[in-house]
């Protein structure tokens, strides 16, 4: 589950827009730094309660109100008023939307914090001091009690796209922020790339897919050394049947081909001819 | 451009776009830093086109372009864009305002029949206690756990149940406010906790419910059995149309949630439930803050007013004051 599954939105405009949902663990984490932060809070109010040596009960009616504000609209008042983020959620880069697109309303926000404390909360109660939970009742309703805690607590290890009660009664979906960088077109380089030539024949080898493992050896990840680009240039260079030996400049050569190819492909999308890998450019070469 | 040969078509495309493109992203970099208050007014406008712009070059780039960096970024660029440009909302205090004097009343009575069924389980398990413990004193422990009764049971003389009903909490106006501020919160939870419980089925909000129902059957009994119903139900009343109204709510509002799960009709379950869900979650909150005032009813007003007639009359008028707040509010439009 380290890997979030992708969901599509569609804008009031048409153009549907795809974005990651936030894996569990993502969401687990900042969770444990949100509870941090409550539990950091409110050891202070009693901190401050404690300093402030008072027996006053307008302090203890302040800290039971703080404290309940606290637990009950921490989440709701930061998703509210932080576009969807709470300082956890920030720190692992998601936040909440709404799932049928649109705003996401106050009233959503609410209600998919309404049952954190029967998903964590009342669970943590049960694992230390499960009589507090049942009280003086009797065994039978202890079991069903525990039996819908457990309902609660397990239902996103249940579904497909890792859904709380909360989301589910909120239609709200938690999602990655894409924070992808916009680099450089490869092809739109130092003109250096015009001392190979291409012939059409020589571009019928590949496809969209294989032009994306191109584009990537050329942006050049750290995994990706002078080796790896040499092993591949041979690779091409061999099998589109590229006239004399492999030039010594091999970076000018990838990215003259990746341009050729890449020009190649889409004219041939403007064509309505789309080839996504090398199995269909032999099938469409025959 | 030193590029001798005319460069790719999506490379053209990508050179004619991308200022506005990148000034997309500065707009909405600050806005997910500081809110939407981060832009002037001009900016807002032209947030709202370069959105647009975006949109379309995203679909014209996934349609002619290659360049899979591009078109990720995009569609990155395009997603946050759109989670700012609708994520926007009315003003706090308008939205508050509007939530209060419309919307509340309206999602109450629209959720008039799952409320009346959380009222029913109430008051049945009000009745139920009060006659089973009319006729025997001895279950009344069942009904009403120790913690609850604080001494106020069978063992118990007249005179301290009385008492009870007229003390005035020692006088001092701190140790009310605690009291009323311990009230709330207790109560809210388990508002907001028959609410979300409603998720099961609907079930685990029945027994809350009932349960409740019980105890105060169980209490109201006891009273009545020494005669104190009369002052029993002034004490109770003046907060308790409040109290009891909030908590019959949040009831309504998990039985609504687990209505949407049964009883779909013709949409699809999952979407059924957030649109309930959402509305029910509203109706609790504004439980919550019917809690907040009956604390204070609670908390302050009835542990200073000890005559009886004036505390029915209070009563009264709270009866009066909902009734018309959930019967007449939001009908227009």
């Amino acid at each position: 589950m380290s890997d979030g599954r992708p969901r599509t939105w569609h804008t009031p405009e048409g153009v549907p827009i795809t974005l990651t949902l936030a894996p569990l663990g993502e969401r687990v984490a900042a969770f444990m730094i949100d509870g941090l932060i409550i539990v950091a809070a409110t050891l202070l109010l009693v901190w401050v309660l404690v300093q402030a040596r008072s027996e006053s009960g307008l302090f203890r009616a302040l800290f039971m109100l703080l404290s309940f504000g606290l637990r009950t609209f921490y989440f709701a008042a930061f998703e509210l008023f932080r576009q969807g983020q709470t300082p956890g959620k920030r720190l692992q880069g998601i936040r909440v939307v709404a799932g049928a697109g649109g705003p996401l309303t106050p009233r959503a926000v609410f209600a998919r914090n309404l049952t954190r404390e029967l998903e964590t909360f009342l669970p943590l109660v049960l694992l230390a001091a499960p009589e507090l939970l049942y009280g003086p009742v009797g065994e039978g309703q202890g079991l069903l009690s525990v039996l819908w805690i457990l309902v609660f607590f397990l239902l996103p290890f249940f579904n497909r796209e890792g859904l709380r009660v909360g989301d589910l009664i909120a239609g709200t979906r938690v999602v990655r922020v894409p924070k992808a960088e916009l680099l450089p077109d490869v092809s739109d380089g130092p003109a250096r790339a015009d001392r190979f030539a291409f012939t059409a024949e020589q571009l019928r080898h590949y496809g969209e897919r294989e032009l994306k493992v191109l584009e990537d050896v050329l942006r050049g990840g750290e995994h990706v050394d002078d080796n790896t680009r040499r092993a591949v240039a041979e690779r091409i260079h061999l099998r589109v049947g590229y006239p004399g030996p492999l030039p010594g400049d091999v970076r000018g050569f990838l990215t003259a081909f990746y341009t050729a190819q890449r020009a190649h492909l889409e004219r041939g999308r403007l064509l309505g001819q789309i080839t996504t890998d090398k199995a269909q450019a032999r099938e469409r070469a025959r | 451009m030193s590029a001798p040969a005319p460069p790719l078509r999506s490379v053209q495309f990508r050179r004619e776009r991308e200022a506005a493109w990148l000034e997309l992203d500065d707009l909405v970099t600050r806005v997910e830093g500081g809110g939407l208050k981060a832009l002037s007014a001009a900016e807002l406008r032209s947030l709202a086109t370069l959105y647009r712009a975006a949109l379309s070059g995203l679909s014209v780039a996934r349609a002619i372009s290659l360049d899979q960096n591009l078109v990720a970024w995009l569609e990155g660029l395009c997603a946050r864009a759109y989670v700012v440009v609708y994520g926007s909302k009315q003003p706090v205090a308008a939205a508050l305002w509007a939530y209060l004097t419309q919307w509340l009343p309206r999602a109450v009575r629209q959720l008039a029949w799952p409320v009346l069924l959380s009222a029913a389980f109430m008051g049945g398990g009000a009745l139920l206690a009060f006659f089973l413990t009319l006729g025997d004193m001895g279950l009344y422990d069942a009904f009403v756990s120790p913690g609850m009764a604080q001494g106020r049971d069978p063992q118990a003389t007249t005179a301290f149940l009385r008492e009870g009903l007229f003390s005035d909490g020692g006088g001092l106006v701190d140790r009310l406010v605690a009291f009323a501020s311990f009230l709330f919160t207790h109560n809210a939870r388990i508002g907001l906790l028959a609410c979300a419980l409603g998720f099961g089925l609907g079930l685990p909000t029945a027994w809350l419910m009932f349960a409740n129902g019980l105890t105060l059957g169980g209490f109201a009994a006891l009273y009545h059995s020494r005669g104190l119903s009369v002052e029993l139900w002034s004490w109770l009343l003046p907060h308790g149309i409040t109290e009891l109204g909030a908590v019959i709510l949040c009831g309504g509002a998990g039985f609504a949630i687990g209505g949407a799960i049964l009883f779909p009709g013709r949409q699809r379950r999952l979407d059924r439930l957030a649109a309930v869900g959402r509305d029910a979650a509203g109706v609790a909150l504004g439980a919550v803050c019917m809690l907040a005032l009956a604390a204070l009813l609670e908390g302050i007003f009835r542990q200073t007013v000890q005559s009886v007639p004036v505390r029915y009359a209070v009563a009264s008028a709270t009866v009066v004051a909902w009734a018309l707040y959930f019967g007449l509010l939001g009908r227009s439009r």
